[in-house]
């Protein structure tokens, strides 16, 4: 028999509507508030001498892009970890840092010599090097002894393993280099900005946006054009079917934390140039928000990561002001949400709930029940 | 010498005892059927001889080399081709890929070409659906991918697991027809199969499985005019 509307309306259900209509609401009601303020009405063009003029916007969504772009990076390891072994590497934010870290010193060194700026493009290109490479070899030791021998194990286990993997690195790189901030070096000729069409861009932005998204390409051809690329996606589809066909499954796993890794080293450099200081614990935030990422995409989806990363800097550079700078609250806050740019995390993160709530599968993933997750 | 030979060989899932003491011989050229009930350890022995499995106890010999402590990877260089039960296709890569992964042990480009160009031969379907993604095939489609795909490592012995599973009645005749022909193309077949009849009609020899142990053994003819066989197996 037909059950009616209502009672087929569980408390649940009600529950997901009204958090999707308030959510909605704020954005909506935000949004509008901040356009208001903004401009002299909200239904004229924006006047260019108010608070928020066209290019306030488009700055935000220069740095959310290049923000995007560095979570973009560090999620690619999480999602090709994922989609091979189904286990969550949270020690890969920290895989990040001590590339960013480790690299500070011989960026410090060229700052002192004066090589930095005497050839800057060898020098990023140097740090960087050394950067992936540290990174690479540390999630190269993380998979061969504190993952493979619990392959067979449970999947808490590896994940509980992960974590202390994770606090491991942290605490090392303490212990070595102190909790202090390092300053990182300033490459001169990326200070200050770029005019392209007519457009101000912060040079550091320019660099962080180019340098990952062609890391990206190289990243995406070699996984979908070579042999090992494709024999890595045949492993995170069938990884007993794979070792059928010949293919050295181990091997692959390797590949795939070497991958991730020197990605991540990458991603920490360009993070340390636009916010300009390394510390050993900030791996922990861009290494969450990049695992936020790769669930937004679609975790285990290659290109999946690398949107959900671009589309989480965006809506978390954007966001604050745009949501909460107009968002009213009557009795509490007459004229909008003092200080929105605070609550960039809380955005982030009601992002990840909402995504686990209304499509688990992410944007461009495939049902998690279909996998044999 | 055999080309494959299995020795008492037992194997064990955790406490459950599996294989209990299997032994067969597989000579070159020739097709063996093993049939049996479900759970009588037909796939188990599959998977043991491609290094899925372990034995516990026992030899797994190819061309009278011990391969039973070795990974599946190797195994497959060493000549052992297995089309798994249940197709296990990669739906998410092209056709085109899915056979190239079948020839990942090798490196000779021009031979792989040769064989992908044979396996089309085989299962012109594909060639049609060359850049198609695996999952979309039809099951009949699949089923000819994941033979082609197993070819693709030109194995001396091939391991088919239930090829006809699933499949329409005119598909079957179609599956065994083709199995025949890449057998008298040279490659020995070691075939697992609930459809009995079929299976002993293009075999020569067969086993019969019953719980872990061989019940009986003989050529395909014998297997078929056996009273027990077709009472158990062969519907009368």
């Amino acid at each position: 028999m037909q059950r009616s509307f209502w009672q087929r309306l569980s408390i649940i259900n009600t529950y997901l509507w009204a958090f999707r209509l308030s959510v909605l609401l704020v954005v909506v009601w935000g949004s509008l508030g901040t356009f208001q303020a903004g401009c002299r009405s909200a239904l004229t063009i924006c006047d260019f001498k108010s608070k928020y003029a066209p290019n306030v916007w488009l700055d935000l969504l220069v740095f959310g892009l290049s923000q995007g772009s560095v979570y973009a990076l560090i999620a690619l390891g999480y999602t090709m970890v994922y989609g091979i072994l189904r286990m969550i590497n949270f020690a890969h934010g920290d895989v990040f840092m001590a590339g960013a870290y480790t690299a500070f010193y011989l960026a410090a060194a060229f700052g002192r010599s004066g090589f930095l700026n005497r050839s800057p493009l060898i020098s990023l290109a140097a740090v960087l090097a050394l950067a992936m490479i540290t990174a690479t070899a540390i999630a190269l030791i993380l998979e061969r002894v504190a993952y493979r021998p619990l392959r067979r194990a449970p999947r808490l286990v590896p994940l509980i393993s992960a974590i202390g993997a994770s606090f491991f690195l942290e605490y090392a790189f303490r212990g070595f280099f102190g909790s202090g901030f390092q300053a990182y070096p300033e490459w001169q000729i990326f200070t200050g900005e770029w005019v392209i069409a007519g457009i101000g861009i912060l040079r550091t932005q320019a660099v962080v946006i180019v340098a990952s998204v062609l890391l990206m390409a190289a990243l995406y051809t070699f996984v979908m054009r070579t042999k090992t690329g494709t024999a890595m996606r045949a492993v995170s589809e069938d990884l007993e079917v794979a070792s059928l066909m010949g293919i050295d499954v181990d091997r692959v796993i390797v590949i795939t934390f070497g991958i991730g890794g020197a990605a991540a080293g990458a991603a920490g450099v360009l993070y340390a140039l636009v916010f300009k200081q390394v510390h050993f614990f900030m791996g922990f935030f861009p290494g969450i928000k990049a695992f936020t990422a790769a669930v937004l995409g679609g975790i285990g989806n290659i290109p999946g990561a690398m949107i959900g990363g671009l589309f989480l800097g965006i809506f978390e550079s954007v966001g604050p002001i745009l949501f909460l700078e107009g968002l009213r609250v009557p009795g509490i806050y007459p004229t909008g949400i003092p200080a929105p740019y605070q609550l960039k995390d809380v955005i982030a993160f009601t992002m990840l709930v909402m995504v686990l709530i209304f499509r688990p599968s992410g944007i461009l993933g495939e049902r998690l029940a279909t996998k044999k997750a | 010498m055999a080309l494959l030979d299995l020795e008492s060989v037992h194997v064990y899932y955790g406490n459950i005892h599996a294989l209990k003491g299997i032994s067969l011989t597989v000579e070159e050229g020739e097709i063996v059927a093993l049939l049996g009930a479900n759970g009588a350890g037909k796939t188990t022995t599959l998977r043991t001889i491609s290094g899925l499995l372990r034995p516990r106890e026992g030899r797994v010999r190819l061309r009278g080399e011990p391969i039973d402590t070795l990974p599946p990877h190797v195994i497959v260089y060493k000549g052992i081709g297995h089309a798994p039960e249940g197709r296990r296709i990669f739906a998410r890569l092209t056709v085109e890929e899915n056979l190239k992964m079948g020839a990942y042990a090798r490196s000779d480009a021009q031979g792989i070409r040769d064989d992908m160009d044979r396996v089309f031969v085989l299962f012109p379907r594909l060639k049609e659906r060359i850049a198609q993604v695996a999952g979309t095939l039809s099951g009949g489609e699949q089923q000819m991918l994941a033979i082609g795909r197993a070819l693709m490592a030109r194995p001396r012995l091939l391991l088919l697991d239930e090829p006809s599973m699933g499949l329409a009645p005119v598909l079957v005749e179609q599956i065994f027809e083709t199995v025949k022909s890449i057998n008298q193309q040279g490659t020995t077949i070691l075939l697992v199969e609930q459809n009995a009849y079929m299976a002993l009609t293009i075999a020569h020899r067969g086993y019969v499985l019953q719980t872990g142990e061989i019940a009986l053994s003989g050529r395909a003819e014998e297997l078929q005019a056996n009273e027990e066989v077709r009472r158990a197996y062969l519907g009368g």
